[in-house]
């Protein structure tokens, strides 16, 4: 893909953001002196440079507040950068918020105009590509009736027919593929596709890893602003993940040392080794610090998936494993055998606990698995089904 | 769909892409070096201009059934309450020649400036949601409103025609030149103004609710239900007078009185009315002086508007 011309370079682009917490001219009257305190600066973006060639199809993934969504604006040129440069050509199109800009009052027909207009083609352009958006939205008998006697289904259709139809040479899309119901996010995906074929390059904001994993072919991982990765999508999903777990493993392990915490789990590494068609063996190795004069202890794993549904839990007590209380570090492994699990995020979470199950105050740390697609059938269990028929004469 | 074409747009587009220059996004342009490149940006959404103005419009009167109609209330009730109060029960009937003419062509001008204003300063908070995902020259929403004011004030033109048919008061003196003048002195001057608190409401949402109280203070300013005459006469020339002459809204309703107030114009004796002297002059001046502040609104509005997606 590197012999694509590029569409959209970012080059060392830093976002300060000035909060003023005080809206009124009375509230800055009053704090003029001090104004200093009633403002919050942060940088939502530190020094990022990427490059967008054509045909590529970027994800742009981090935590909440790491400054993905900021990075979309500056592209598109809605949040201009504080410092550094972007550079762009061809045609930009936002899939940023379906619907923005529709009036209720307004009929289906006006309001595709209008909104055809505000993401930037001209009138005759919009009336050349009426009947195709028309087709495409699905809602062909209900487009001269005002949108607010849509359903949300007939509205977002049609607002995504109007976005998609714009042409773009990039397109920048920001978690809006969660909406609509089950047929209609498969036509956008299928939309989706066939932007890809037809060499456009996109960029997209997502939470779902599944999502970005299936779309992108190039992910770029932010971090508080700053750009920690930039490439293959597999590594950035994994960098992503594994920043999870030490996000929590730090929040659990706090900064001071005089919390007067007995426990503490220092890491936590998951393994999942797929041993047959349907079974995976999932190992956990949890390395805990004992601090002194700890209490009777054990250890606790529990089996999640990434909607907090326990699936297994056990601990040491249970399986008979006595812990000695001398300070020092531990490592603690758990294997689980022979699981037929679905495939898809699970969380593992490692709790130090009493013997009557209460958890140690910031004795436990969550880690994260993926288990690898495969096998027919959705749901929670990976099963090898047989069928068999009988069709009588 | 078989790969075999879109494998040809997609080569097609590379090469077109290949060849298109690149433009710097979000860069900060010279206050005045600035000016061309907005104005071609704004030039180039006229078609967006056309239709939120339109949007505008249908969604004000919509659901009404009786629709742009409902424009004319407030003038009307108005002017009955202006005519009764201040002509019959103050005796401002006896100086002022045609007084319900008189003051229905000042409320038509003053509406038409206060529609403009007070359209304006919620237009880009009342549309945040655009604002704030689509990059386009946010200057499209403040300019629309005009569209909406014009209407109204087109609607009013038309019952002050129909009332100047009746009483056979039609102006059809060279005077008439003055109402195109003052109409496009008080569109540009009421613009300036709509741009320049509709950027600032962004960030102090005090200036609609202080936009109002101005707004107020600048009616009595203008003469709308008194006439210069009085004063001139309680002024007499002096440099208080020329303050209140230094109105752009007040020289564009004085002009559009010359224009169509043939009442006043004709008017000898003691119903004699005075106008300002050289006004074709000062409308000119004052022109120009709206036209700046037509530009420096823009420039600062520019300059506002580059985080108005952080600030909304």
């Amino acid at each position: 893909m590197s012999d694509q011309p590029i569409v959209a370079s970012v080059q060392g682009v830093s976002k300060r953001f000035l909060m003023h917490k005080d809206k009124s001219v009375k509230e800055r009257l009053l704090n003029f002196g001090r104004n200093r305190r009633h403002r919050e600066d942060f940088w939502a973006l530190r020094d990022v440079s990427i490059d967008i060639r054509l045909g590529s199809t970027v994800g742009l993934i981090g935590h909440n507040g790491s400054g993905k969504s900021t990075l979309l604006k500056v592209i598109g040129g809605i949040v201009p950068p504080t410092s550094g440069t972007v550079i762009r050509r061809g045609k930009l199109a936002s899939l940023l918020e379906l619907g923005t800009g529709f009036h209720p009052d307004l009929t289906g027909r006006e309001n595709v105009f209008l909104n055809a207009a505000i993401l930037g083609l001209r009138r005759s352009q919009t009336a050349a590509l009426f009947d195709e958006i028309v087709d495409f939205s699905g809602i062909a008998p209900f487009i001269d009736t005002p949108v607010k006697y849509y359903s949300s289904g007939m509205y977002v259709r049609l607002a995504f027919a109007v976005a998609v139809h714009v042409d773009p040479d990039i397109l920048l899309v920001d978690e809006v593929l969660a909406v609509g119901d089950e047929a209609f996010q498969r036509k956008c995906m299928d939309k989706i596709a066939q932007f890809q074929a037809e060499g456009r390059a996109i960029v997209f904001v997502s939470h779902s890893a599944e999502q970005i994993g299936r779309l992108c072919d190039r992910v770029v991982v932010l971090d508080d602003g700053e750009l920690i990765h930039d490439g293959d999508p597999a590594t950035g999903l994994s960098i992503l993940r594994n920043y999870y777990v030490r996000q929590e493993i730090s929040d659990a392990a706090g900064d001071g040392e005089e919390d007067g915490r007995t426990f503490r789990i220092r890491s936590i590494a998951t393994s999942a080794v797929p041993t047959g068609p349907t079974t995976t063996d999932l190992q956990i190795d949890a390395s805990i610090e004992v601090g002194p004069d700890a209490p009777e202890w054990g250890v606790r794993v529990r089996l999640e998936n990434t909607l907090g549904l326990a699936f297994y839990e056990v601990n040491t007590f249970d399986l008979g494993q006595a812990l000695t209380t001398r300070p020092g570090m531990r490592s603690i492994g758990f294997r689980l055998p022979e699981l037929p699990l679905a495939a898809g995020p699970y969380e593992v979470v490692i709790a130090t606990i009493d013997r009557w199950g209460q958890e140690y105050v910031g004795g436990s740390a969550t880690g994260s698995l993926e288990i690898p697609p495969g096998g027919p059938g959705t749901g929670l269990l990976r099963v090898a089904p047989e069928v068999r028929v009988d069709e009588p004469d | 769909m078989t790969t075999q074409p879109a494998a040809g747009r997609a080569g097609g587009r590379a090469a077109r892409i290949e060849n298109e220059p690149f433009v710097r996004i979000g860069r900060p342009s010279g206050f005045v070096s600035g000016t061309i490149s907005s104005i071609r940006d704004i030039w180039s959404q006229r078609e967006l201009l056309g239709l939120l103005s339109r949007r505008e419009i249908v969604s004000r009167y919509k659901n009404s059934s009786l629709g742009i109609i409902w424009s004319l209330a407030r003038p009307l009730v108005q002017l009955l309450i202006y005519w009764f109060a201040i002509g019959i029960i103050l005796g401002a009937q006896r100086t002022v020649p045609d007084f319900a003419i008189f003051v229905f062509i000042g409320l038509s001008m003053w509406s038409l400036f206060t529609d403009i204003v007070t359209y304006s300063v919620t237009s880009i908070t009342a549309n945040s949601g655009i604002v704030k995902k689509v990059s386009l020259p946010t200057e499209v929403f403040p300019l629309s409103t005009v569209g909406v004011a014009l209407l109204n004030f087109a609607a009013q033109l038309v019952v002050l025609f129909a009332a100047m048919l009746v009483f056979g008061r039609f102006p059809l003196t060279a005077d008439l030149l003055y109402a195109p003048l003052a109409l496009i002195l008080i569109i540009i001057y009421a613009t300036a103004i709509g741009l320049l608190i509709a950027g600032l409401n962004v960030y102090f949402r005090d200036t609609e609710h202080l936009i109002e109280v101005v707004l107020v203070v600048l009616f009595w300013a203008s003469p709308i239900v008194y006439s210069f005459t009085y004063v001139h006469q309680a002024l007499d020339g002096s440099w208080i007078e020329q303050l209140y002459l230094a109105n752009p809204a007040t020289i564009a309703i004085v002009g559009m009185q010359q224009a169509l107030w043939v009442g006043g114009v004709t008017a000898t004796g003691p119903l004699a009315q005075v106008f300002p002297d050289d006004l074709a002059i000062r409308m000119l001046v004052m022109l120009g002086i709206s036209l700046v502040l037509l530009w420096l609104a823009q420039r600062i509005f520019g300059r506002l508007s580059r985080n108005f997606a952080q600030e909304l």
